[in-house]
């Protein structure tokens, strides 16, 4: 109670210094060591371009996620929208400016940096409607006004990224966005509704989907149906985890991987390059570390006052368990292939650089726990 | 403070949506790890195999040919070093480019451009196109020097089939060749095939391919996805074939083919107790070297269109009328069923009188006339009208009982040549059954003396004589080498039989079935006559091989003459009566000669036949009589390394 008095302002180095969330940093580091290992095993067991690219990002965006940690959880409040707006022109500059890759136009060309804007916007998504659930009451929750603004917030970003076409990031984008409604308390109702709907829509949504994107999900419900075209990629990322066994084939030997059999090793197949040499063991492990980094971050939200913070961090948890669990199912051939990094695996710097600048805001809520932010 | 109330109710709802998720969470998690555990854990054997499918890949060796040999060991086929060039095609990047480089090196011509982008359209792409599989030692050093300016070019020294004795041994050993559809439709090539191995088309390598081919090895190497070797994992080395040793004696083989050059013919040669084939030329002949790399055109119109046709085996696919040399037979069959007294007198007249039946003549071939024949003078001397009476007496089923019995009408190495023919013994049963017409007597007539409807193949008269010449024992023609049958074995088996004689319940007059090394005359005695009279033939005076007789007793030999129409004679032939030489080559008769050697211990049987030769005496006879002292003279040589194998080798 003593300690609520002192505005956060006045908080002295040491004492941020202490709150911050050690175990949270010390998983971060770990998750971004294995991910050099896989990369530096995906090129071979050869020191080169992936892996440097690799480590120096992580360098640059890990310290970046440490002086950000440093920022008041108010400013990121203040700036929410600001945020979002970016966010949004960027994805508009891709949509007119854009450079392109196999048939996508995703990137921004920053010269150091190819920056993917959808990326950001996941992020950009979370905090937005933090804040704007932040401040409405829980009476008005309910209220189809208060309804109507987040849904079209939600809709014009991920219409943008489908537009790309990335159909991935756009339902990750969906994804995170929903969960902060439903963890603002909206009623069960609107969900089932809705979910309902999009059951009915579905066959209209399938036909005006890319011919590539139907093929994948076609593909996803029988892989077997072109095994040397669009099933290719989803038999033999199950060909390698499953040779992998307990104990996996051991480190820089996954042969899968090591004799080309596995596109797209470094990004989005990440996992079954790991889950080949490290076997189910490794797996579980990296899940587990996975599950603790959420489980982390809940508990930032848990000891926040604030409810920006609260819905910021339970939010960016889902949304980090949504992308782990896309993934993984993904290459376990549970989802369709739609094209979703692995966090902080994956090689990829707008990914890296969102999580990192997603988690640096989880260590300021954690810094600032105390901060109580108004609610006009 | 009903502000504060809101705002504590708003964070518990934010909480507890926090704990429903969390437990999705938690259940979504557990369903990811299950799957890891179905994929990893329950199938993990199931993926690994699909994994190596993935990574191994398999390149087979072809194996080496297994040798055939002689009976002394010597090599007949042998796989000879030869130079061939490989395009290793992953390793090339312009594939036009580098077929330019090499047509103007080794000089290709257009058509074998044309086949290789065809062979080249049938392979994968990380096959081995073979430019060629013969190349001459200037085209293979040209290539090596302009070694570097070819990608994915491999010279390589391989090994192909080859033979020593060429022409000498086609009919017996065949060829190989690239094989057919067909080819691989058979079991044992279909097994052990690989990709350019070449396989047998005719002969002993074709029937025994099972023993030759061998088994071929395996190269595993991993490869990426595109299909490039990364390294060889395992090579399971291919296994050469069996050696197949035939009982032919080359040196006599060679020297039987010699005597038939520029003559149609053929001639065989049979060990008369084991029934080992010694000799069995055919001419003319081919060089089978030419089919292993494909013949040419030009070649192969060579031996195609060559009237005197060398690619029938005569020795087993020629049928011929026996002629005369079916006399012994006829007269051992008279004899057998006691039908005539062998000194029964019959006079031969001539052609003014010439033996008749319901108004049909039949002459002898002597114009003049034998005069007073018995049975053993007209073996000896070949009186036709003897055997004419004889055979009318006898009737054609009779005769045929005792011909089957001795060899004729089945064809006898089995199924080792698949054009080896059957031959023909008519009776009266066959006719009516084949040609629903009954049985002249004239038929039985003609028949009596080796002509009309029946045919005969030369390796079957020689296994005839053969088996009348050691006694009337049933014996087991072979050509390949088989170690369970030796001289003192059948010597033995021939004894017991002998000592058992009373024993014998059999009536060998029916028409029954023999087993190997038993006896298959009636009476003992009727044997010996026919051989004393075929000694006659050859030894005394007026018999119809005098001529080329030896005094010797070491090559003293036993025969019988035979000519054989290959037309009706017609009265004006007869009234002209030229010389074998102003008859036109086609309307000459067949010349025939069968013998067994020596003739106080017989060891060897021989049949010749020289297609429009003429006269069995002039034509036939002569060349028996070299080649049976040839035989005679590495009889010696054949028995020690047979007895003691490869002491001699």
């Amino acid at each position: 109670m003593l300690r609520e008095r002192i505005p956060a302002s006045n908080y002295s180095f040491l004492d941020k210094l202490k709150s911050i969330d050690y175990l949270l940093i010390l998983l971060i580091l770990a998750i971004g060591s294995i991910s050099v290992f896989a990369i530096y095993s995906t090129e071979g067991g050869k020191f080169s371009f992936y892996t440097k690219n690799h480590i120096i990002r992580l360098s640059v965006f890990f310290s970046l996620f440490l002086v950000l940690s440093f920022v008041r959880v108010s400013t990121w409040y203040k700036n929410a929208y600001l945020f979002y707006l970016i966010g949004l022109i960027l994805l508009l500059v891709v949509l007119f400016f854009g450079i392109s890759a196999s048939g996508a136009t995703r990137w921004i060309n920053l010269y150091f940096l190819n920056l993917q804007p959808s990326e950001l916007m996941k992020i950009a998504v979370i905090i937005c409607f933090a804040r704007y659930y932040h401040r409405i009451q829980s009476s008005d929750i309910q209220s189809i006004k208060f309804l109507i603004q987040p849904i079209i917030l939600l809709i014009v970003p991920c219409y943008l990224v489908i537009q790309q076409p990335d159909l991935g990031t756009s339902i990750l984008i969906a994804g995170s966005g929903i969960a902060i409604i439903w963890l603002a308390g909206l009623n069960i109702k609107y969900f089932v509704y809705s979910g309902l709907l999009l059951l009915v829509s579905l066959p209209f949504a399938i036909s005006i989907l890319k011919p590539y994107q139907k093929s994948r999900i076609l593909t996803f419900f029988n892989p077997d149906r072109d095994p040397l075209g669009a099933g290719y990629q989803i038999i033999q990322s199950k060909i390698a985890i499953g040779s992998g066994g307990f104990f996996g084939k051991g480190y820089l030997k996954g042969t899968q991987s090591y004799l080309e059999f596995l596109p797209e090793k470094h990004t989005d197949f990440i996992f079954t390059l790991f889950s080949e040499e490290f076997g189910f063991l490794g797996s579980i492990i990296l899940l587990f570390l996975y599950i603790l980094l959420i489980y982390r971050i809940i508990n930032v939200g848990l000891v926040s006052r604030s409810f920006f913070a609260k819905l910021y961090c339970f939010g960016f948890a889902t949304a980090i368990f949504l992308y782990v669990f896309v993934n993984i199912a993904m290459v376990l051939g549970m989802l369709p292939i739609v094209g979703a990094p692995l966090p902080i695996m994956s090689y990829g710097g707008s990914s890296l650089l969102s999580i990192m600048l997603g988690l640096s805001i989880v260590m300021s809520c954690k810094i600032y726990n105390q901060e109580q932010i108004s609610v006009y | 403070m009903l502000n504060r109330g809101r705002n504590i109710e708003k964070g518990r709802v934010i909480t507890r949506r926090m704990f429903i998720l969390a437990a999705a969470k938690i259940l979504l998690f557990a369903g990811i790890s299950s799957r890891l555990y179905n994929l990893q854990i329950s199938d993990r054997e199931k993926y690994e195999i699909l994994s190596d499918k993935n990574r191994i890949r398999e390149w087979k060796t072809p194996p080496q040919r297994g040798i055939i040999v002689d009976n002394f060991n010597k090599v007949l086929a042998s796989n000879d070093r030869v130079f061939q060039l490989h395009l290793i095609l992953d390793e090339i990047n312009d594939f036009d480019v580098t077929i330019f480089k090499i047509k103007n090196i080794i000089g290709l011509d257009k058509f074998q451009v044309q086949k290789l982008y065809k062979k080249k359209e049938r392979l994968k792409p990380w096959d081995t196109l073979v430019v060629s599989d013969n190349l001459t030692w200037e085209q293979f050093s040209k290539i090596n020097l302009y070694l570097h300016e070819l990608e994915g070019a491999k010279p390589v020294l391989s090994t192909s089939r080859f033979y020593p004795y060429a022409n000498d041994l086609v009919h017996i050993v065949g060829y190989v060749g690239d094989a057919s559809p067909k080819d691989l439709e058979k079991p044992e090539i279909k097994e052990n095939f690989v990709p350019g191995l070449k396989v047998g088309k005719y002969g002993i390598e074709s029937s025994q391919e099972k023993m030759l081919i061998g088994n071929y090895g395996i190269k595993r190497y991993e490869v990426n996805a595109s299909g490039k070797r990364i390294s060889q994992i395992d090579y399971i080395k291919e296994r050469q074939g069996n050696k197949v040793n035939l009982t032919i004696d080359i040196e006599i083989q060679k020297y039987a083919q010699e005597l038939l050059k520029g003559k149609a013919g053929s001639i065989c040669a049979m060990d008369i107790f084991t029934g080992e084939v010694v000799a069995m030329a055919s001419s003319p002949t081919y060089d089978p070297n030419k089919f292993t790399h494909g013949i040419n055109q030009k070649d192969w119109q060579e031996i195609r269109n060559n009237p005197l046709k060398p690619l029938i085996n005569k020795s087993i696919a020629g049928l011929y009328s026996p002629g005369s040399t079916f006399k012994p037979l006829v007269a051992l069959a008279a004899l057998e069923y006691g039908i005539l007294d062998p000194n029964k007198t019959i006079r031969c007249k001539g052609h003014k009188h010439p033996y008749e039946l319901y108004g049909v003549k039949y002459h002898c071939w002597k114009k003049e006339g034998h005069g007073y024949m018995k049975l053993r003078n007209a073996i000896k001397q070949s009186c036709d009208i003897y055997f004419y009476e004889m055979a009318r007496l006898l009737g054609v089923d009779k005769l045929s009982i005792i011909a089957k019995r001795y060899g004729l009408g089945t064809n006898v190495l089995g199924d080792l040549y698949n054009d080896e023919k059957n031959g023909l013994v008519p009776d009266t049963k066959w006719k009516r059954r084949t040609l629903e017409q009954s049985w002249y007597l004239g038929e039985t007539v003609i028949n009596g003396i080796g002509q009309g409807y029946i045919q005969t193949t030369p390796l079957q008269l020689c296994l005839m004589t053969a088996q009348i010449a050691n006694g009337g024992y049933k014996i087991k023609p072979h050509i390949i080498k088989d170690d369970s049958i030796n001289y003192k074995d059948v010597i033995n088996k021939i004894k017991i039989d002998q000592s058992s004689f009373p024993l014998h319940e059999r009536n060998y007059l029916d028409d029954i079935n023999v087993e190997y090394y038993q006896r298959m005359y009636h009476k003992k005695s009727n044997i010996n006559f026919v051989l004393d009279a075929m000694f006659g033939s050859t030894n005394e005076q007026y018999g119809t091989s005098y001529k080329s007789r030896y005094d010797d007793p070491k090559y003293q030999f036993a025969g019988k003459t035979g000519t054989s129409q290959v037309r009706r004679i017609t009265d004006l032939d007869r009234e002209l009566d030229l010389d074998t030489e102003q008859i036109d080559y086609k309307k000459r008769d067949h010349a025939l000669y069968v013998a067994f050697a020596p003739y106080k211990d017989p060891r060897y049987a021989i049949s010749v036949i020289i297609e429009h030769g003429g006269s069995g005496s002039k034509a036939a006879a002569p060349l028996a009589s070299k080649l049976i002292k040839r035989i005679i003279d590495r009889h010696k040589l054949r028995e020690q390394f047979n007895n003691g194998n490869t002491s001699l080798a």
